[in-house]
């Protein structure tokens, strides 16, 4: 049995194996706490910030990410304070106004309260959360796609914005997408990422098209029937 | 010559030595090669005073050679002619031959080249009387005047490397640490951790392996200190490197540069040869039996690569990119192992400590802030340069007593300190200490040490939308708070300065700055909100003078003003119509002249030109 560690998540006592963390803790007991760059099996990230947690350090607290934060003896986190809910609602506002279509983080904000965007709308297609990135390199043993630039004008790309040898087709980084947009525009993915999705066969197999990742081909989407 | 030096007592011969050997210079005319001087034409001063020295056949008495710099970047090139300290500033090459002429043979001086107090209009002999020095108190920067930078046996006739041989000798690794801990030294990097309590995180942790690394990416806007450091005394750094690493058990060290200092990196390149020379740095320095080895890196030039775990992912050839932490450098670094990261001037203050001792050392500064901090004073202020002073001395003593006040007659409006990220401080709090906790309090903080010094002049939104500007180019783009956040605060600041500014536009600013602060991932995106906190929290009437009444009190966003001449000022000199660019300004002889606005840029040239002060913006 690996060591174990007791915190206190959202006022319960808990225990948890030493070297996970607090997402993994807080989820275990059933706690909800949003998040977009983390997958189980992936190397946990830290951009999204959705999942900030507020941490006791006794008369002060600070925020962090909890799918980075590892937990230790004695810890007292709070997944849902007033502090927490403030800063993650703007969170969600700005990842909005950089992907106002994609309907995961409109469901997000549904659940949130958050009722509308005040910033300005600048849609990017993309929130860098680094899920494909990671799927390609982690899962696939491939590294087919990486990081482009800096700040507002990083994106994902291939080297040269050719498609890599290393791409194995395998479509991870459409079906990993937290906000649906690499899939919505696989019509014209072999600009977008690797271009893998053109060796993949068209599926129909949704009654209705919700523009999910399952029926994407070289045509794009398509309703069941056309 | 090259030679291995193999005991402490070896060392102190060999300094007597050189220091013998120097005394067969009658002079010496110390040069400042820095980056101010260099760039008002020191390297060919230099050469003026070699050739000259050459043609007189002097060249066995006088020494003619280059430093680090000397500070007084406003009058540069600065130059001092020891024994006496004669100091020259603004000397051209053309003055050369007077000064040999004159201080050299006839050891009478130059008056014209003497620096004149701008207050008793009297000519000043020596630097130390100069005010600009005068409240300064120099540690790190005590030799930056006189060594020559690629000699270590100049560093060594100073003392140099007697730190060293105290730390392997006399000392344990522990007792280094105890004394630096004792010493109270804080990280000079900006956030102000203490250095020996770091120190000690990393030297507990297991593991044989250790590194040590020299954080000199040094990016803000306007600081040169590290820079001066490494291009001044370079031997300083790496003797603190040497002790740092024996205090913590490191085998290996790195400095990582930026690639944009490219005298730093030679220089540091060339005091890590000399040093590996002399047995001092490599397998078994100073015949002690502790082997160390110092390489250098270079940055490709990220401001962000100046964030701890960015700067170890650049070392190790990955994308400069912060990395949450826990796991901190101290228990996983660079490769996995333990590693220290320390600025530049922390390093350079260690064999301070050591030689002195921490006592010394504790003496200086406030009771949580101790020992001495460079700053870089730009902006608009009478003496810009390079100042090292003791913590808690006021803002306004290093703003008027050494900076000498605001150029041009203007009035002080507010000083940045810390860098692109730290926040402005208005004239009512000038007289707040300079220390860690008080920085910060007011919403600014340390920082590296960049002060920028602004007149009445400047439009504070108009600065905060500069330095957003600045950290969305330079952030990396990780996380949304940051990537994003940034980015629209620069948007809605964008708006402010253009007259579209709303009125929950304020508001929103404040929200948006807590979100950056509390969810960034590293100190970069943390502390970006500052310029606009600050700005909000010390200049509020501006930001509602642009939204509320679409004004801009500084005269300077282009939307919200408009150039005319007052009549009865104007003389109709002309002035304004000749450097017009766009022939709005126009006029005819004994009449004012006019502007007319459909043509006007609002370049603002009439305004600095015209000498009656005719030309109002409102």
């Amino acid at each position: 049995m690996a060591d174990m560690v007791e915190l206190t998540i959202d006022g319960i006592k808990v225990r948890a194996p030493k070297g996970t963390t607090v997402l993994e803790a807080a989820r275990e007991m059933g706690i909800v706490i949003p998040t977009l760059c983390y997958y189980p099996g992936l190397t946990p990230y830290g951009a999204c910030r959705l999942c900030i947690v507020e941490l006791i350090r006794g008369k002060r607290s600070s925020l962090d990410a909890s799918c980075t934060l590892p937990v230790s003896d004695g810890m007292v986190v709070f997944t849902n304070s007033e502090r927490v809910k403030k800063v993650r609602k703007v969170i969600l506002e700005l990842l909005l106004s950089t992907c106002p279509n994609s309907k995961v983080l409109q469901d997000m904000a549904a659940n949130m309260g958050v009722t509308k965007v005040r910033f300005k709308i600048k849609d990017r297609g993309c929130i860098l959360c680094g899920l494909c990135v990671r799927y390609c390199k982690e899962q696939m043993q491939s590294g087919g796609i990486g990081f482009v630039g800096r700040g507002t004008s990083r994106k994902v790309g291939t080297p040269f914005e050719m498609t890599p040898a290393e791409c194995r087709n395998c479509n991870g980084c459409e079906w990993i997408c937290p906000v649906c947009m690499r899939a919505c525009r696989a019509g014209q993915l072999v600009e977008g990422i690797c271009g893998g999705c053109l060796n993949v066969a068209v599926v129909e197999t949704c009654p209705v098209c919700v523009k999910c990742s399952e029926s994407v081909g070289p045509e794009g989407h398509r309703a069941y029937g056309k | 010559m090259a030679r291995q030096i193999s005991s402490p007592i070896e060392l102190k011969t060999y300094a007597e030595e050189v220091c013998k050997k120097k005394e067969r210079w009658e002079m010496v005319i110390a040069v400042c090669g820095g980056t101010g001087c260099s760039a008002f034409g020191s390297y060919d001063v230099r050469s003026a005073f070699t050739k000259e020295v050459e043609k007189l056949s002097l060249s066995d008495r006088v020494l003619v050679k280059m430093t680090g710099c000397h500070g007084f970047c406003e009058k540069g090139p600065v130059t001092i002619i020891y024994p006496w300290q004669y100091t020259y500033v603004s000397i051209k090459p053309e003055d050369v031959p007077e000064v040999i002429e004159k201080t050299i043979i006839k050891k009478e001086l130059v008056d014209r080249l003497l620096y004149r107090d701008p207050v008793t209009k009297q000519r000043i002999k020596h630097n130390n009387e100069i005010p600009f020095y005068a409240h300064q108190k120099r540690l790190v920067f005590q030799h930056n005047g006189h060594l020559d930078p690629t000699s270590i046996d100049d560093y060594i006739s100073v003392g140099g490397y007697q730190a060293l041989a105290k730390a392997l000798f006399e000392m344990t690794p522990e007792q280094v640490l105890v004394e630096v801990e004792k010493s109270g030294l804080r990280g000079r990097g900006g956030a102000g951790f203490p250095t020996g309590r770091k120190w000690r995180f990393c030297r507990n942790s297991p593991g044989s392996e250790k590194y040590i690394i020299c954080n000199g990416d040094e990016g803000d806007p306007g600081a040169f200190m590290d820079r001066s450091v490494m291009e001044g005394n370079p031997h300083s750094v790496i003797e603190g490197m040497i002790i740092g690493a024996y205090a913590i058990g490191a085998t290996k060290g790195f400095v990582y540069v930026r690639a944009e200092y490219p005298i730093a990196v030679k220089y540091t390149r060339l005091a890590i040869e000399q040093a590996h020379q002399y047995g001092l740095l490599g397998e078994n320095i100073l015949g002690s039996g502790f082997s160390f080895d110092i390489e250098v890196r270079e940055g490709a030039g990220a401001f962000v690569c100046g964030e701890e775990t960015a700067l170890i992912a650049s070392i190790e050839g990955k994308r400069g990119m912060p990395r949450p932490r826990p796991p901190f450098p101290a228990v996983s670094g660079l490769w996995g192992k333990p590693t220290n990261i320390n600025n530049v001037e922390t390093w350079a203050n260690v064999p301070l400590i050591i030689n002195k001792g921490a006592d010394w050392f504790a003496s200086i500064g406030t009771a949580e802030s101790k020992g001495t901090k460079t700053f870089s004073l730009v902006g608009k202020i009478n003496n810009t340069g390079i100042v090292e002073v003791p913590l808690g001395i006021t803002l306004r003593e290093i703003i008027y007593d050494i900076g000498g006040g605001i150029s041009g007659g203007r009035k002080f409006k507010a000083v940045q300190t810390g860098g692109p990220s730290g926040g402005c401080i208005p004239e009512w709090l000038l007289d707040t200490p300079v220390d860690y906790e008080r920085l910060t309090e007011l919403g600014s903080m340390m920082g590296s040490g960049g002060m920028i010094v602004m007149d009445e002049g400047t439009c504070m939104i108009d600065v905060a939308r500069y330095f957003m500007k600045f950290l969305s180019e330079e952030s990396c783009g990780k996380c949304v708070p940051c990537r994003e956040g940034i980015d629209r605060a620069l948007d809605i600041l964008t708006d402010i300065t253009e007259g579209k500014g709303r009125k929950e536009d304020i508001s929103l600013l404040e929200e948006l700055g807590e979100v950056l602060k509390d969810g960034s991932l590293c100190g970069l995106g943390r502390t970006a909100a500052n310029p606009v906190l600050s700005t909000i929290k010390y200049f509020r009437n501006e930001y509602e003078a642009h939204i509320n009444e679409k004004k801009c009190p500084a005269g300077v966003c282009k939307a919200l003003i408009t150039f005319s001449i007052d009549e009865e000022k104007c003389k109709s000199c002309g002035k304004c119509a000749k450097v017009c660019p766009t022939k709005a300004a126009s006029g005819k002889k004994k009449e004012p002249y006019k502007i007319d606005k459909e043509k006007c840029i609002k370049c603002g040239l009439c305004r600095e030109s015209c000498k009656f002060g005719a030309v109002i913006v409102s």
